[in-house]
């Protein structure tokens, strides 16, 4: 991946609390992730990862509590777009490959979306299928689409829920180089995991999450491994 | 001017999908025909009943068609998540709306299109002659249908029993319209120009009113 990062911008939580009815699904979550950090999520299903990240992708209000992007110069309600990878492709599978890219990218007034596309498409491995639908697509070449697609405006803080989802050992290869290039040209990565990979191998921060609580933190003092040996329990 | 220029986007989308898989075309167009023809059989084309009851039917048949093709308007941005990749890409919200209603609003005005020969034929109805001031019931009305079930889909597509919520909130909404819309295309077959202003007058307001609610508001409906 090119360098692109366009300012260093962190992320702040602040007392962030998450209720759906009776059920909190994040309790006084206060915590910030650097400019330019490289940080897992970690946690047992449920302990609120996905909503922590669905948040920070502004996709989900908090019930109380505030969220900001220091350093942030971009705008976006006052606000970056962080790019976001979820659970879901969050792409037509009725479109193809470079049609999706070129949607978002012009959604997003991406500067020559054409060139911007295909060059993203020859990045994620995609350029020869460029003009197949997505619904033709094999698990692991949709989750490389939805990779494409949360870069497409070359955000500077990247978030990604269990990105390596579907993809086989040299897809998790081709994402892990990924996303040390992105985190070298200064882009925050904040992602959630289960285990120990070579994805997370890159971690400079990790965060455990349990019932919706932080209950340890590398900044703390709780040991990388110790988190996300964790995670895979 | 980003609003306008998301809303193009979206609804260029909008349009390439649906005119490169014509599911709801078809199967609107189809069922629209058919609820015309079963109706035709209730009513003899050569009494004046035809022309009282014609617009009635033929409006019912429309929000049929509406409810049909409504359905999976935002349902179907459910299956991949594309609705939060939508919310994370424009910057105003409205956008999303503005495209869906106006793709909504050209899909019925085109089965309405394609419609409209045959209810002349089945019902014995001498549309020609009015055919201007019809387009433009048509189109008054076929907006109101698309501002409020546009809306109402966003609404039912997070809620559990989608399926039934749609059509059992559109009915009670829609209906000032459907009463206005039948009454003055019945006015326009008899001639009635004082019923025919108020009720293009009320159509007019109805679709502004929707519109604006929806600007205001419609930001809170796309939230989980």
């Amino acid at each position: 991946m090119a360098p692109f990062i366009l300012s260093p911008t962190g992320l702040r939580f602040e007392g962030i609390d998450k209720r759906y009815g009776g059920l909190f699904a994040l309790r006084r979550v206060t915590f910030e992730i650097s400019a330019g950090e490289y940080a897992v999520l970690a946690g047992r299903n449920g302990s609120g990862k996905t909503t922590l990240l669905r948040i920070a992708g502004q996709l989900v209000r908090p019930t109380a509590g505030k969220l900001s992007f220091p350093g942030s110069t971009a705008d976006f309600a006052g606000n970056p777009r962080p790019g976001y990878v979820g659970h879901s492709t969050m792409v037509y599978d009725e479109l193809t490959a470079e049609e999706n890219l070129l949607l978002f990218a012009r959604l997003q007034k991406v500067e020559s979306p054409v060139a911007r596309a295909e060059d993203l498409l020859r990045e994620v491995g995609l350029y020869e299928r460029r003009a197949s639908l997505v619904r033709t697509f094999s698990r692991g070449m949709r989750q490389r689409i939805a990779i494409a697609r949360a870069l497409i405006h070359r955000p500077s803080v990247l978030l990604l829920d269990e990105p390596a989802t579907g993809l086989d050992p040299l897809g998790i290869t081709w994402l892990a180089n990924s996303l040390r290039e992105l985190n070298r040209a200064g882009c925050t990565i904040v992602m959630s995991l289960h285990g120990e990979s070579e994805i997370s191998s890159l971690a400079t921060r990790a965060v455990r999450l349990d019932a919706g609580n932080v209950i340890a933190d590398t900044k703390t003092g709780a040991s990388l491994h110790d988190i996300l040996a964790f995670g895979a329990a | 001017m980003s609003l306008f220029s998301n809303t193009g986007v979206l609804l260029s989308k909008e349009l390439r999908t649906e005119f490169r898989s014509r599911e709801l075309l078809t199967t609107t167009v189809v069922f629209i025909l058919v609820v015309l023809i079963l109706f035709s059989f209730a009513i003899s084309p050569t009494t004046e009943e035809s022309r009282e009851f014609g617009p009635g039917l033929l409006w019912l048949a429309i929000l049929f068609a509406a409810s049909l093709m409504l359905q999976p308007c935002f349902l179907r941005e459910q299956n991949n998540d594309t609705l939060s990749s939508l919310r994370l890409a424009v910057s105003d919200p409205f956008s999303i709306f503005l495209a869906k209603l106006v793709a909504n609003t050209l899909f019925l005005l085109l089965t309405e299109l394609i419609m409209l020969p045959f209810f002349a034929i089945f019902y014995n109805v001498p549309v020609l002659p009015e055919l201007h001031w019809l387009i433009l019931v048509l189109f008054l009305g076929s907006l109101g249908i698309s501002v409020a079930g546009t809306a109402l889909s966003a609404i039912s597509a997070q809620a559990r029993m989608r399926e039934l919520l749609l059509p059992l909130l559109l009915l009670p909404l829609l209906t000032p319209v459907l009463v206005v819309s039948a009454t003055v295309t019945v006015s326009l077959f008899e001639r009635e120009p004082i019923v025919k202003g108020k009720g293009i007058a009320f159509l007019a307001v109805f679709d502004i009113v929707f519109l604006t609610a929806l600007w205001l508001f419609g930001e809170y409906l796309l939230e989980e």
